[in-house]
């Protein structure tokens, strides 16, 4: 707890427990789920789906305040986390624990009432394996610390689809692997044009810890088995040739991007093009993947096999 | 406290009722939704 934050006064706005929930974050997050719960099989009610992806939402948020709890300290050495409102002084750390803690089991209790258990309890494992599985315990250990918080985004599509079927069956675990595989080469990426002070703030990233020829040998791995694994769902006959024939484009064109990526190593004043061009790329690549499977569904109505 | 802050300090205070209001508000809304959509159905 630094000085600032114990002499303060003034209360904290609306806008820096808003802030606390990573809003950005969640509207990726609110895209994945929607997107499961469409292309589930089964039906329900719209207003049940909604409250769904509130619930997926708001326990996104909840667990983002508990990171933000947790990290101040470390967000306070980076530039970019540094005006965060803990970091700012602007919020007591007990009251943005506390914001946590209530927005996370209302999410999950209202989820579990309102939808069903299962989904529920899905969403709370989802919060505490991104509250204290990554934030407090993996994240400050290890180098492959985003392979393992890409888990934490991973959950999304999972829990929305399991919201619509109360069970799990081997489709919307797919969607689990598939953005989990899509992580690690997606930040890596960012990771080698950005400067960023992960090292001053004592964060393992990969690119510091392994050297930059590892980062991109890596980056090449998760995009092939990412290609794989974008195809499954077609092969099992989860899903029919609109997402087959999506999923086989945007995974070739991604192992193509992640080519020039893997096999060159950083000149004199490098401008990194490969490197900003498949990031671009995947954040297009996710966005467009989960439509693809969508659409697949609501044109084709596939998706009741497995 | 000067009279600044005191003014900044209800500033505050009144924008973060305000959102609280708005929330509650809207959970009223959704629960009484919920609630329809349930007995509707039978559930």
């Amino acid at each position: 707890m630094t000085a600032t934050a114990q002499t303060q006064t003034l209360p904290a706005e609306w806008r820096d427990f808003f802030a606390l929930t990573k809003p950005r974050v969640m509207s990726l997050v609110v895209f994945t789920g929607l997107c499961g719960l469409l292309a589930a099989p089964g039906h329900i009610h719209p207003v049940i789906a909604f409250t769904a992806v509130l619930c997926i939402a708001v326990g996104a948020g909840g667990a983002a305040a508990l990171n933000m709890w947790w990290e101040a300290d470390i967000d306070a050495k980076m530039k970019r986390t540094a005006q965060r409102p803990l970091p700012q002084g602007r919020m007591r750390p007990n009251d943005a624990r506390d914001f946590g803690v209530a927005i996370s089991v209302a999410s999950v209790l209202v989820m579990g009432l309102v939808v069903n258990w299962l989904a529920g309890l899905i969403l709370a494992a989802s919060i505490l394996y991104y509250a204290v599985i990554y934030t407090i315990w993996l994240k400050p250990r290890t180098p492959q610390n985003i392979v393992i918080g890409g888990g934490a985004g991973a959950f999304p599509p999972l829990i929305g689809w399991v919201a619509v079927t109360g069970h799990i069956t081997l489709m919307p675990v797919l969607l689990f692997v598939i953005i989990f595989m899509w992580t690690p080469p997606h930040f890596w990426a960012l990771a080698l044009f950005v400067k960023s002070d992960y090292a001053k703030a004592g964060i393992p990233m990969l690119p510091v810890v392994a050297g930059e020829g590892a980062t991109r040998r890596q980056i090449l791995i998760y995009s092939v088995i990412l290609f794989a694994v974008s195809l499954a769902p077609w092969w099992i006959g989860g899903t029919g040739a609109i997402y087959g024939m999506a999923a086989l484009v945007l995974s070739g064109l991604f192992v193509i991007l992640a080519l020039p990526v893997a096999f060159r190593s950083r000149q004199e004043e490098d401008k990194m093009k490969p490197e900003k061009r498949l990031f671009g790329f995947s954040v297009l690549y996710l966005f467009a993947l989960f439509a693809a499977l969508v659409a697949d569904r609501l044109i084709l109505g596939q998706g009741i096999a497995s | 406290m000067t009279p600044e802050e005191e003014a900044q300090f209800k500033k505050a205070r009144r924008g973060r009722n305000i959102a609280l209001a708005l929330v509650l508000a809207a959970f009223v809304a959704l629960f009484y939704a919920i609630t329809i959509v349930k007995v509707g159905s039978g559930g």
